[in-house]
């Protein structure tokens, strides 16, 4: 009986994109495990003894904590507001529905991808150097990173918003800033508060670990009590990391879904 | 014409909402001391932008491996190798924690997602720690580091994408005579497969920018020349790392969408 | 395989669900190899339950669903996915793999013949592959063979589900609403199709419909449900249009 299946290219017919992209990706894996001296060599006895160090937490720790995590949180918080408040601006020339020209809109977005490039806790680093140890430089890397990450988030809300008002109000004769304040915070202003939110819960927990370079926050007892091999501590430091940080996903989750 | 009148509280809220807003913030901002910024901070910040528009090209390549190319290599291998491991080990523990039947009871997936979430929330940095005990400093800790971290973020979001698939084509080869496992690979996996490659994409970015940090701990990648050059206040060479991570990251951001935009 | 016709025996069957609703009650439903039963009923009424309940994607409380003499309701393992095997299933959502080709869809009929080492791998028979292209063939569908599933139309989508269907060399076909998402046209085809497969191959079918038309169009048999009761059964030659305003009339019409 004469075959019913139909003839592929010889290109279909062995997969060769899909066999290249396998080749390529085992290629860049053995790649990366030379360059990173990737080896079975594992102290187990070594990685136990910490586990189960942390699993005897030292429970007379979390008084010396309490004060340290507070200002974590006040840490994001003052971070966060600073971050949206220069973002706001930035956000809305960044859009393309407010600011009509190309080319200044395409320079403001250049800076902002700069921005968001960095890693928090390399802009940790950078600040520590520049304003020396202590809560300052955890408020300059988290209002640096929040400002990065807001515009972004800002500006894509404020593109997908209704037109007709902003035209509406441009055929009343309004000037720009008349524009924004009556025909786009309104449509955006709850989004906003959301992203703020979303932002906030991200900083509180970059900034748990912020003060293990220096920048203030509870950061410096990780750094602390991992030098002195007190994991019993360190694990403290961790559960107190794990409350705050799921008590505060959890406030702004409720206010999110109140809000949207 | 008479406006309808509020209630006491529709009239008070917004005052009460603006009143406790106002009071965390100035609880936040009493807690910073604003002052305390060092006096040389401006000139050092002149330093680093000096720095930055002045970089040390000399450190790009030398040839010897201690130089830019091969530590923002290294941070990339470091990235790679780390989420291609992490989603690997990621797989089991979505189909853990996809709550995939309904009602109230549901342990196997509950238990999931709290083993997700201490792992999402343990600090990266923490872990790289341990690893250097275990295994020495170097980028194969920063590897652990990355592949046990990312389990966290990618392990929810795998599980996500599981809850949210069809179940029909899976019963259909049950109905067929197939088994559960028959289900899995011929229906369920083919149906997430892209899902899962956009998210691994997607940490993989974030893991990008993981690994330029880990080094500050003695982990691998480009984070220990930063902060070498920080501490003794090398500002070109300072300014030709940034340089270096600014450009390695939004390179991999634009590649990895490019595919991931190919993918859906 | 001389001792498998396609009987299915429906014995007494009953199914409530954990949160005491009556699925099915007490439902006894002899179906001989080579009929086309058309069961008809209001949503909601069990039609959908007890298809699935006779290869077993539902259980059932009480009752025992023969298949040629043996017993679906009590079987395991590897003895339910064979009486499985034999029972081709199409549904009302195709539940086709989207992003997997029409091939393969195809030949994930044939599941029940593979160990899952095989069939995970794609390790189908060269003759399998011959079957699967023959069988899209008589669904006029072999030009798609390489075609990924997403691509196709509703109507399209449904017929690969039906070579699908055939993969299994199935003696009994139960379809679940099998015409619910498709326009007329398309609903023809797919029930021709079916006819084929009755009449050309042999194959007891048992379809679930809403519309009466069509059942009185295409069934040698008609079945009435009507909340969980079987209701009427009658061969075709004997029904009477009117037979069913009873069926279809909602609970408070009648008092």
């Amino acid at each position: 009986m004469e075959s019913l299946l139909p003839e592929r290219q010889f290109s279909q017919k062995w997969h060769i994109k899909g066999l290249l992209t396998v080749v390529l990706v085992i290629l860049i894996l053995f790649g990366s495990g030379q360059m990173t001296g990737v080896s079975t060599d594992f102290s187990w006895d070594q990685f136990w003894q910490i586990l189960i160090k942390m699993t005897q937490p030292d429970w007379s720790y979390v008084s010396a904590i309490v004060t340290p995590i507070l200002e974590t949180i006040q840490m994001a918080l003052v971070g966060t507001l600073l971050g949206t408040i220069i973002a706001v601006p930035f956000s809305l020339l960044a859009a393309r529905n407010i600011m009509k020209n190309a080319v200044a809109r395409g320079v403001i977005r250049f800076f902002l991808n700069l921005v968001r490039a960095l890693p928090d806790l390399l802009l940790a680093a950078l600040f520590v150097a520049i304003v020396g140890i202590g809560p300052m430089a955890g408020v300059g890397a988290l209002t640096v990173f929040s400002f990065g990450m807001i515009s972004k988030l800002f500006y894509e809300a404020i593109e997908t918003i209704d037109d007709g008002p902003i035209e509406a109000l441009t055929a009343a004769g309004a000037n720009s800033i008349q524009t924004i304040v009556f025909a786009v915070v309104p449509q955006v202003f709850n989004q906003f508060l959301s992203y703020f939110l979303y932002t906030l819960e991200i900083n509180v927990r970059a900034s748990t670990v912020l003060g293990y370079l220096g920048a203030g926050g509870v950061g410096l007892y990780l750094s602390q009590t991992l030098s002195l091999f007190r994991y019993d501590r360190t694990a403290i430091v961790i559960l107190a990391i794990l409350v705050v940080v799921i008590i505060v996903d959890g406030i702004s989750n409720r206010l999110r879904e109140a809000l949207a | 014409m008479q406006l309808v009148k509020q209630s006491p509280w529709q009239r008070f809220r917004p005052w009460v909402i603006t009143a406790v807003v106002v009071l965390i913030f100035a609880w936040a901002f009493s807690g910073i001391p604003l002052a305390s910024v060092k006096p040389q901070a401006l000139i050092i910040t002149k330093a680093i932008f000096h720095g930055l528009f002045h970089p040390d090209w000399s450190y790009v390549y030398t040839g010897d491996g201690e130089d830019l190319v091969t530590a923002l290599v290294e941070t990339l291998a470091i990235a790679f190798l780390g989420t291609f491991i992490s989603a690997i080990l990621s797989v089991p523990f979505a189909f853990l924690a996809a709550r995939t039947k309904k009602g109230f009871f549901t342990p196997r997936s509950t238990l999931g997602k709290v083993i997700l979430t201490i792992v999402r929330v343990f600090p990266e940095i923490v872990l790289a720690i341990m690893f250097i005990k275990a295994v020495g400093p170097g980028a194969y800790a920063g590897v652990l580091a990355v592949s046990i971290h990312s389990i966290g973020m990618l392990g929810k979001l795998f599980s996500e994408a599981v809850e949210n698939i069809d179940r029909g084509p899976n019963e259909a080869i049950v109905a067929a005579g197939g088994s559960a496992l028959d289900g899995l690979t011929l229906a369920t996996l083919p149906a997430v497969m892209p899902e899962f490659m956009n998210y691994t994409l997607y940490r993989f970015e974030i893991a990008v920018r993981s690994a330029a940090i880990l080094g500050m701990v003695g982990a691998g990648g480009i984070g220990a020349p930063l902060i070498f050059a920080l501490q003794t206040r090398q500002w070109p060479k300072v300014g030709i790392i940034l340089l270096g991570i600014i450009i390695m990251v939004t390179v991999i951001d634009f590649l990895s969408g490019q595919l991931r935009k190919k993918l859906v | 395989m001389a001792s498998q016709t396609g009987t299915i025996q429906v014995k007494d069957v009953s199914k409530v669900y954990p949160n005491g609703t009556v699925g099915l009650d007490h439902i006894n439903l002899d179906i001989t190899s080579g009929e086309f039963v058309v069961i008809v009923g209001l949503s909601g009424a069990g039609k959908s339950t007890l298809l699935r309940a006779i290869n077993r994607l539902h259980d059932v409380t009480a009752g025992e669903i023969l298949l040629d003499g043996a017993d679906i309701t009590k079987a395991k393992g590897s003895q339910l996915r064979v009486l499985r095997r034999n029972i081709a299933m199409i549904f009302q959502n195709f539940n086709l793999v989207k992003r997997a080709s029409v091939a393969r869809n195809v030949l994930a009929g044939r599941v029940g013949y593979y160990s899952t080492f095989k069939s995970t791998f794609g390790l189908f028979s060269k003759a399998d592959k011959e079957k699967a292209a023959e069988n899209l063939n008589k669904v006029n569908m072999l030009d798609k063979y390489y075609t990924r599933a997403d691509e196709l139309s509703g109507g399209q989508q449904q017929r690969v589900a039906i070579a699908r269907a055939m993969m299994q060399s199935p003696t009994v076909v139960l379809a679940d609403e099998p015409i619910a998402s498709l326009d007329p046209k398309t609903t023809k085809m797919v029930m021709d199709d079916l006819q084929h497969l009755n009449r050309d191959l042999g194959m007891t079918v048992v379809v679930n419909l809403h519309s009466v038309p069509l059942a009185m169009a295409y069934a040698t048999r008609i079945v009435g449900l009507r909340a969980g009761k079987l209701v009427y059964d009658k061969p075709i030659a004997e029904v009477n249009e009117h037979d069913f305003d009873g069926i279809y009339a909602e609970a408070g019409d009648k008092e």
